[in-house]
């Protein structure tokens, strides 16, 4: 499988920031440009501006930790999992259960709804997808995460309804930044966002477990034969993503109107930040999400509901159209 | 091109092997089938015929699907855009221009064709294939919902709605609710769809899509441009479901942004032909034969459900999980589908 | 036996590197029309990485390709293969959900568009190299020895001026690879242009008019097949071992 090749390279140590060090310098230096743009010529508030800036930064740390998620199950296993989303809901609901029928504050749900996340992520891959996978079969482990994310979200309909349910906040208040107002909740679900993000970078890089993750990903057949348990590096990078899945769920639970289809934007979302980044790569599922999560608030200055989410899919299509690779890819 | 040929004995000309019998059993199958489409909206109630045509819109779609993911090997997640072009601009045509449905279906169907082509063409640029090309389809899929949410001349959320013109006329479309026009042209249009499946299969470029399905490079040295016979099944396929797409708003008066490029919407496109059989001719019909009664029958069980159920009364999501379990339980244990694995089965019994 | 003709195919310093490594290193040669030309050397000496370039799978890094009198250097291996050179392949990659016939219908089907027709002319070839009995079987359910002619006979199917054998007699037994060869000859006798990859020196001295011999991409020997194998620089670098 080709993909797995040029994943296994992109999520590799460090050749991401030195090999490619120019193309982050240039997105950088191409959204801050912009930012600029807006400032100046943008026809709107500056303290608007700033406001919707903070927002689509604080947004897009969480994207940017489902999308971790979703590119370390590509990169390594090459399966896109299209229930990604639905995972996002499903730990949605465990934190809403735990916190309404027991009463456990949403924090603390989300440290209990993470393990068992995992361990969903680890059965599903086990018992659904190792077969598949091992084979090679690209459409196979495709078709059942699509059955999975149905299932999923049909069974969260049959059990808690269609209504929208809201988990009770814990953190009050708000700080202000450069004059803009960040909530505490939404802080704190970014700076979680990035501490899961960094240490899960440590993980891969510097752990004998990211190791053998890494040669899985770069050669599952060598490193089955140096003996690597390759089905079950399989089975917890699956559960690893799980667990961004739930540890992003938990952070958003304070501040999301959950609906069983809530997640279901967020697979389309995480895979164009994944495309954006480089598909497999983990400093660029980062980037790719901060970028997505400021279109999107900035987009909605100018664009009324979903107008904005609309400025997602330009970009989707501009980065399909020049740049495929996305911005730490490397070309197959 | 000098070499062979002359010296050596040809093949007779009636040599057995040159019949072509797998062509000549489909097209038989194909004039049965339309024989007893012709014939069922005569002989069931008009419940069944409601069922029957929303089984046939699945069938339908199953059947675009199947061209260019089942033969052609490009697995599409967003066929919806294609069943959306065709529903819109259906709606759309005869609405402004009171254009007839027949025609509207016609230029929607090439509309779609165009968009899917660029779309491909864009994904397949860079050999973007597989789970790549399955989500890029996804994301277009999603595109189109946000545009159709958000274009005013397509009424936005609110969808557009077809006039109701309160006589009976074939050439708009138009029947006394009942009328049997109403499951036979959907009837003509899946025979047609299925028409084209087989000689498609069995022409020079479904060949080579196959081949280039089975293996690129072979097929690349054996001198296949597989761009381009790639971009032909694409074609194929959007035009096939923009036609159910634009019988669909015909059918139910009304389109809407949800109904048109919901994200369900290329779910019904893919469960058919996976549960009947990914690439085979057959599979999405008989898998259309499963899911269309089978959500009836499960919507029509919660609504009254027997008192050991009593717990699902009024409960939704119920007909879609079991598709799900469905398609989970059909790709690990039956790859090849219903009808696939059974096909498989006869011709291995027929060689022993 | 045949005439050398005017050069059909003429390959001009063709280089192809990869990061690092040489894996085709300035080759030139001239092959005539009704040549057969064999090529040997040692796993890795860049064979079968020089029939990719001829046959267009892989750009070259450098040098000039010239078909019958027009530069087809770049050209996608699609445009190649219709132009009449056309290539095997050492592991056999037949399309898994057609039986033989259809396999080798997809090659007549590229001069013949219409599908009884591109049959007829598919069962002739078949029947040709001696697959008759296979005709409707599926690849999966065939020995290597068919499998090695199906290879064969969907290249055939072309009617190609040149055809590039990649190992057509790899993974064969003895006695099934008289017959092979037997077949090989007959069609250079009937005017094919051969480019041959073979490890099998008894094979290829039977066959091969001209022989290049290839070491470590670059081209080490190229002539008489008997000299060849008995220049000492052939024979330290690579033959030693294996020839004796």
């Amino acid at each position: 499988m080709p993909q797995h090749a040029n994943a296994a390279e992109s999520t590799s140590a460090a050749s991401p920031w030195r090999q490619q060090a120019r193309s982050p310098l240039l997105a950088a230096g191409i959204v801050i440009l912009a930012l600029a743009a807006i400032y100046l010529f943008g026809n709107r508030d500056s303290g608007l501006v700033t406001q919707s800036i903070v927002s689509g930064l604080l947004l897009g740390g969480v994207y940017a930790l489902v999308s971790i998620g979703l590119t370390l199950i590509f990169g390594v296993l090459g399966v896109v999992n299209f229930a990604h989303g639905a995972m996002l809901t499903l730990a949605l609901y465990f934190v809403y259960a735990l916190t309404t029928s027991a009463g456990i504050p949403v924090y603390l749900s989300t440290l209990i709804a993470v393990p068992l996340m995992f361990g969903f992520g680890f059965l599903v891959q086990r018992l659904l997808l190792n077969k598949l996978t091992t084979e090679g079969s690209h459409e196979g482990p495709l078709l059942i995460t699509l059955g999975l994310q149905l299932l999923i979200v049909n069974t969260l309909l049959m059990v808690f309804g269609g209504r929208p349910v809201s988990v009770p906040g814990s953190v009050d208040g708000s700080l202000r930044v450069f004059g803009a107002v960040a909530t505490y909740e939404r802080l704190i679900a970014f700076f979680g966002a990035l501490l899961v993000a960094a240490l899960l970078t440590l993980l891969l890089r510097r752990t004998s477990f990211g190791m053998s993750i890494r040669s899985v990903a770069s050669n599952a057949q060598g490193a089955a034969l140096v003996g690597v348990n390759v089905g079950r590096v399989y089975a917890m990078t699956f559960g690893i993503g799980a667990a961004c899945v739930a540890v992003a769920g938990g952070l958003t639970a304070p501040f999301t109107s959950l609906t069983p289809t809530v997640g279901e934007s967020f697979t389309v979302l995480a895979f164009v930040i994944v495309v954006l980044g480089g598909l497999g790569s983990v400093v660029g599922a980062i980037t790719g999400g901060l970028i997505i999560g400021l279109v999107q608030t900035i987009g909605a200055l100018y664009l009324p509901g979903t107008g904005a989410l609309l400025l997602v899919f330009v970009v989707f299509v501009l980065v399909l159209l020049f740049r495929p690779q996305g911005l730490f890819g490397v070309r197959p | 091109m000098k070499q062979t040929e002359t010296e050596l004995p040809r093949v007779a000309a009636d040599d057995p092997r040159l019949r072509d019998t797998d062509l000549r059993n489909s097209l038989i199958t194909l004039g049965v089938l339309a024989v007893v489409l012709a014939v069922l909206p005569l002989v069931v109630n008009e419940r069944i015929e409601s069922i029957l045509v929303l089984t046939l819109i699945f069938a339908i779609m199953g059947v675009g699907w199947n061209l260019m993911s089942g033969f052609g090997g490009l697995f599409s997640f967003g066929h919806a855009a294609f069943f959306g072009v065709g529903a819109y601009t259906n709606a759309y045509l005869v609405i402004e221009y009171e254009l007839s449905p027949w025609i509207a279906m016609i230029i929607g169907a090439v509309f779609a064709a165009a968009i899917g082509t660029f779309i491909a063409f864009l994904c397949l640029r860079y050999k973007l294939a597989g789970a790549y090309f399955a989500l890029a389809t996804f994301a277009f899929a999603q595109m189109f919902l946000l545009l159709a949410q958000n274009l005013e001349f397509l009424n936005k959320t609110d969808g557009l709605s077809l006039p109701i013109l309160g006589e009976e006329s074939f050439w708009h479309m138009q029947f006394r609710q009942g009328n049997d026009w109403y499951v036979w042209i959907p009837s003509g249009l899946l025979v047609i769809a299925l028409g084209i499946t087989i000689l498609y299969a069995r022409s020079r470029p479904g060949r080579y899509v196959q081949a280039a399905r089975d293996d690129e490079v072979a097929a690349a040295s054996l001198g296949i441009n597989v761009m381009r016979t790639r971009l032909v099944a694409v074609m194929l396929s959007c035009a096939v479901t923009a036609i159910a797409g634009a019988y669909y708003a015909q059918y139910y008066f009304f389109v809407g942004p949800e109904q048109a490029f919901g994200t369900h919407v290329s779910v019904q496109a893919i469960v058919p032909a996976v549960l009947g059989g990914i690439g085979t001719i057959w599979g999405p019909l008989v898998g259309a034969l499963i899911v269309g009664p089978l959500a009836e029958y499960i919507k029509e069980l919660l609504r009254d459900p027997p008192s050991y159920l009593e717990f699902l009364q009024g409960v939704s999501g119920l007909d879609v999980a079991v598709y799900a379990v469905l398609l989970i339980v059909i790709v690990l244990f039956m790859r090849k589908g219903i009808y696939g694995t059974l096909k498989d089965k006869i011709t291995e019994r027929k060689n022993q | 036996m045949s005439e050398r003709g005017t050069s059909l195919l003429s390959i001009e310093g063709l280089t192809k590197r990869f990061a690092g490594l040489t894996a085709v290193d300035d080759i030139g040669i001239e092959v005539a029309e009704h040549e057969f030309l064999g090529i040997v050397g040692p796993n890795g000496a860049g064979k079968t990485t020089l029939f990719s370039l001829i046959a267009g799978e892989q750009r070259p890094t450098e040098g000039r390709i010239v078909f019958d009198g027009t530069d087809i250097t770049g050209w996608p291996a699609d445009r190649v293969a219709k132009a009449g050179l056309v290539r095997t392949f050492q592991l056999m990659r037949p399309f898994e959900s057609m039986n033989v016939l259809e396999n080798v219908m997809i090659a007549t089907h590229q001069h013949t568009p219409a599908p009884h027709a591109a049959r007829h002319k598919a069962l002739d070839v078949i029947e040709r190299v001696q697959l008759g009995r296979y005709a409707t079987a599926m690849p999966a359910s065939l020995p290597t020895a068919a499998l090695k002619r199906l290879e064969l006979a969907r290249a055939l199917a072309l009617d190609p001026q040149v055809i590039l054998l990649d190992e057509v007699l790899a993974g064969l037994v003895p006695a099934e690879r008289a017959p092979m060869i037997e077949l090989l000859r007959t069609l250079h006798g009937e005017g094919l242009t051969v480019m041959f990859i073979e490890h099998i020196m008894a094979a290829v001295l039977a066959l091969s008019e001209r022989l290049l011999v290839m070491h470590e991409g670059a081209q080490l020997a190229l002539g008489d097949p008997r000299e060849v194998t008995e220049d000492p620089v052939v024979v330290e670098a690579y033959l030693g071992e294996d020839y004796a």
